[in-house]
């Protein structure tokens, strides 16, 4: 498996062209995925031609951009041209976009080779990839483990090394869950940070599209090509220099950027946090400290409340961003609709087209939004409303939040009754940022004795990216866990 | 018993902008089925509204014209109901924070005892807020089918809503009138009825005089005239009156006005009731009204107003009420008459020619444009005040400059219609018409002087309608002593 620097760097020198590297991508997936499950659609034909463009670009000695050859996979709820995009739902089986989505048309502008579609969550409603109605995913660290979700596709094809990126969506959690279980590094934006255009809408209050790479570098690299350019005007950024940015990074740097650094680490965080989660979260804080920052524990007693309010919020919202699937003009249709007047029709096509886990969530979505429960829903906002305060206080006194990135590590796939009557605990440590709609990044902080990734997370104001890659870099470098890659060839065949 | 009627309206204006609310697809009328769509207003998945600051300006500049206080923030909501012309499943609306409320307009009415003429009327508006135009069905008569055309999905739309208030049909038919000729001055919306541009729906109680509470509230749909909208009023005030005089009890629902046999009927309702939420709509950002882009749009002048066009008409032109109002009932035609007098025409002949003859020929309603130019009406007037043809000639020039565009001199030129002013030409037809007539000549001076009416229509009669009726009849005259 490379790393995208040794790809670049074949590329350059004339190694190997896009095309071999590509072809070795794809070969790693047609022989592995099988077990794996994370796309739903690989892109043999179009990513081949992708890649043989990008060699025709360099042998005229064309710069092929920042992202130039680099093989992605694409969580299957972002928009693809010519390339169908499920949700990982009955509905939209057969359903391409007339568009690709802007983040797509980001990558393919900065150079990337879009590899697949991932596999997720339907609708990227779930924290452990079960409800996709496709397949389940295994973890590549433990294949009878789940690998987090709903971006569980996404994570386990970089922890797999079928894609040194992809993009995924987080909207409670999505992103920063899947990539603690499955030990690879995901960032979610800063909510705005990243245009939405072409990610198909659960809950669009707290929907994000971020990157997750295996290195913390990697994802800001990602990051970079995928954001938003505030002052942009048309014409293409400054490339960054990778390999010189690596370099000046050096471990000495990273401690000079947590000199005084001012990271708060929330108590409640301790409060049913697995044992040997907990040790990772204490050993990070040590580091923290080592390295200069000035680390102060601190109460954030409205942590609890979130991932209730987030649900209730986030399921009012997707029951009517889903309303438009009704199966006439695109989607899944039942087989004799003559019959049915329109009512009956739609209640077929829905039933049938949803799965179990989406129809429940817009069940419950429809009735937070009916007169009689009108209640829970005020103080639903209201909650939000008090996260959104006390977060623009902590960040007076913090420049990062450290926290746990999950409260369990990564559990059977036969364990359904975790995930899918258990969510709420699931959620518990991410969603709180979604509701306030801060950065939050999770990297890999270690592994429990039975070989199990284990997440940390940091927290940053609004559009404070940079520091949290900064400081996740530093965790990164010291705590070395990227090194380790998990065992999937020939032994475990 | 004396019943007094209660009406409320909720008026839907399409706005004149040229692409739709959330995407840049036409919103041209009469396009092919499904022309005018995109994957936004057909509710594809991952698009989403971007919202049309045009759409904003010309709502901020109705809900100035109508006097309303403009919130400093208003949001977006979703209306969440399932409907085939609905593509999003929802229809993207305002309601907790619309772009404005507590407005007014007045209007002129005819006054309950005709005796008192015309006076001032008030309706208060409770809201004014934007929102999005549904698709349209359509229900082919030889196939079991529906099908749906989506070019109107998206149209913005503002959607003014009445307080209820004890009014007559007709003054409440009026203050529509008004409301119309207010967003066209404004350049609102052409609100063309027949193409649906303006629709309204109206709610409508009875209840004793006297009484305190509102009766139960019927909501009229289908109304797409005046006259309609006038008839389905009458016809719903009395059904209700009848009911409460039977003793009876008016249910709340929406009837559906039935044009040909005239009456209300039930709507038949979508499957039981057709429930709706509204949600917050997470995909467009509140606007915020006191921000810089908005402030530009309400510091922007207001065109004067009909109200305020009629005033200025009957003071500056002194035209009569009657005069004014038919110049002002139509922008364009108001704009003519004051290019027709720029040109030179007497205010008041500028009126008759226009109330007489142009009206004729064009009608406001057509929203056509008035194909002979204002100078060029100047013209026939001045031609005619000279002398140069007759007033009736004028009509005809009047007609052939609607038909062909020419100049009035050329037609007056190529049809030999100019008239004939010289005493000379003139005396020999004089002399010839007195030599016919002898007998009436002898009449005449027997003390009968009736018969130069009789002479004078025989003088114009020889001369083919073209000589110059004054200088014939001095002639006459003189003759005749």
């Amino acid at each position: 498996m490379m790393t995208i620097l040794e790809l670049q760097k074949g590329y350059r020198e004339g190694s190997f062209s896009v095309r071999q590297a590509v072809e070795s991508f794809l070969e790693r997936i047609k022989k592995l995925d099988q077990r794996i499950g994370a796309f739903i659609t690989v892109c043999y034909n179009e990513a081949l031609d992708q890649a043989e463009q990008l060699d025709q670009r360099l042998s005229r000695g064309e710069n092929i951009g920042p992202l130039g050859g680099i093989p992605v996979a694409v969580k299957d709820n972002i928009c693809t041209k010519n390339i169908r995009t499920t949700c990982a739902s009955r509905m939209l089986e057969n359903f391409v976009a007339p568009c690709d989505a802007r983040v797509v048309e980001n990558l393919k502008k900065a150079g990337a080779v879009i590899i697949g579609k991932t596999n997720m969550d339907e609708f990227a409603m779930g924290a452990a990839s079960g409800t996709s109605a496709y397949k389940k995913i295994a973890n590549p660290w433990n294949l009878s483990k789940v690998p987090g979700g709903s971006s569980g596709g996404s994570a386990a094809a970089v922890a797999a090394g079928f894609a040194p990126l992809a993009l995924g969506s987080d909207t409670g959690g999505s992103i920063r869950q899947p990539a603690s279980f499955c030990g690879v590094v995901g960032l979610k934006p800063t909510y705005g940070a990243v245009s939405r255009e072409g990610l198909i809408a659960f809950a669009p209050s707290f929907d994000t599209i971020g990157p997750m790479a295996s290195t913390v570098k990697d994802c800001e690299l990602l990051f970079n090509v995928i954001k938003e350019q505030n002052q942009s005007n048309g014409s293409d950024t400054e490339e960054p220099d990778i390999e010189n940015s690596h370099k000046n990074n050096c471990t000495g740097a990273f401690d000079a950027g947590m000199q005084n650094m001012r990271i708060g680490m929330p108590k409640e965080c301790l409060v049913g946090l697995d044992q040997e989660a907990a040790q990772i979260y204490l050993r990070a804080e040590k580091i923290y400290r080592d390295s200069g920052a000035r680390v102060e524990w601190f109460s954030l007693p409205e942590i609890d409340a979130c991932a209730s309010a987030y649900f209730i919020l986030s399921s009012a919202e997707a029951a009517s961003s889903l309303a438009r699937y009704d199966g006439i003009r695109y989607g899944f249709s039942i087989k004799d609709p003559q019959d049915l007047n329109f009512d009956d029709l739609i209640r077929s096509n829905r039933t049938e087209g949803f799965g179990d886990e989406v129809r429940r969530r817009i069940l419950f979505g429809t009735c937070m939004r009916m007169p009689e429960f009108a209640a829970y829903y005020e103080k639903a906002e209201k909650i939000r409303k008090n996260i959104k305060q006390a977060v623009n206080r902590l960040f007076g006194r913090f420049d990062l939040i450290l926290m746990p990135t999950s409260p369990v590590l990564p559990f059977d796939i036969k364990e359904k009754h975790k995930y899918l009557h258990n969510e709420n605990q699931l959620d518990k440590f991410t969603a709180i940022m979604n509701l306030a709609g801060i950065p939050a990044l999770s990297l890999p902080g270690g592994f429990s004795r039975t070989g199990l990734p284990v997440g940390l997370q940091l927290a940053g104001d609004y559009f404070t990216e940079d520091k949290l890659f900064r400081a996740a870099s530093c965790l990164e470098q010291k705590l070395g866990v990227y090194k380790k890659l998990p065992c999937l060839e020939g032994d475990q065949a | 018993m004396i019943f007094e009627t209660i009406i409320g309206l909720e008026i839907h204006i399409e706005l004149n902008t040229r692409s739709k609310m959330f995407c840049a697809c036409s919103t041209e009328f009469g396009a092919q089925p499904n022309a005018n769509t995109c994957p936004v207003c057909l509710g594809m998945p991952g698009t989403y509204p971007v919202l049309n600051k045009e759409a904003v300006r010309l709502a901020l500049r109705a809900a100035r014209a109508l006097n309303c206080r403009i919130n400093k923030v208003s949001c977006f909501n979703r209306k969440n109901y399932f409907y085939p012309d609905l593509p999003k499943g929802y229809q993207i609306t305002q309601f907790e924070l619309p772009l404005c409320e507590d407005g007014f307009l007045e209007f002129e009415s005819e006054a309950g005892n005709k005796k008192s003429g015309r006076a001032i009327n008030h309706i208060e508006i409770s809201r004014i807020h934007l929102e999005e135009d549904a698709g349209k069905l359509m229900h082919p008569e030889d196939q079991p089918v529906t099908l749906v055309d989506y070019n109107r999905a998206g149209v913005p739309l503002i959607e003014i809503v009445t307080r209820p208030k004890a009014i007559r049909p007709q003054a409440a038919v009026d203050f529509l009138k008004e409301l119309k000729s207010v967003m066209e001055y404004t350049g609102v919306s052409d609100c063309r009825m027949e193409q649906g541009s303006l629709r309204c729906d109206v709610n409508i109680s009875v209840r004793r005089k006297g009484e305190k509470e509102l009766g139960t509230k019927v909501e009229i749909k289908n109304l797409n005239s005046f006259k309609e909208i006038h008839k389905a009023m009458e016809w719903e005030m009395q059904r209700q009156q009848e009911l409460l005089l039977k003793g009876k009890k008016v249910m709340p629902e929406t009837r559906r006005w039935d044009q040909i046999r005239g009456v209300t009927i039930p709507m038949r309702t979508k499957n039981g009731s057709q429930q709706y939420y509204i949600t917050p709509e997470p995909d467009l950002p509140g606007l915020d009204l006191k921000s810089e882009i908005f402030r530009s749009y309400l510091e922007e002048p207001l065109p004067e107003l009909r109200a305020q066009k009629n005033r200025r008409f009957m003071e500056q032109y002194n035209l009569s009420r009657y005069e004014a109002e038919i110049l002002t009932q139509n922008k364009g035609l108001a704009d003519y008459y004051e290019t027709v007098v720029k040109h030179g025409a007497a205010p008041v002949d500028a009126s008759n020619w226009i109330l007489v003859e142009l009206l004729r020929l064009w009608n406001p309603a057509d929203n056509a444009e008035i194909p002979v130019s204002g100078k060029a009406l100047a013209q026939l007037i001045k031609l005619v005040n000279e002398g140069t043809i007759s007033r009736n000639a004028g009509k005809k020039v009047l007609d052939e400059m609607f038909e062909t565009g020419k100049s009035p001199r050329l037609i007056i030129e190529e049809k030999g219609l100019a008239q004939i002013s010289s005493r000379a030409e003139i005396e020999i037809i004089v002399d010839q018409v007195l030599k016919q007539n002898k007998d009436a000549v002898e009449e005449y001076k027997t003390g009968r002087t009736k018969v130069a009416g009789f002479l004078m229509g025989q003088i114009m009669k020889a001369g083919r309608g073209r000589l110059n009726p004054n200088v014939a009849r001095e002639i006459l005259e003189e003759k005749l002593k």
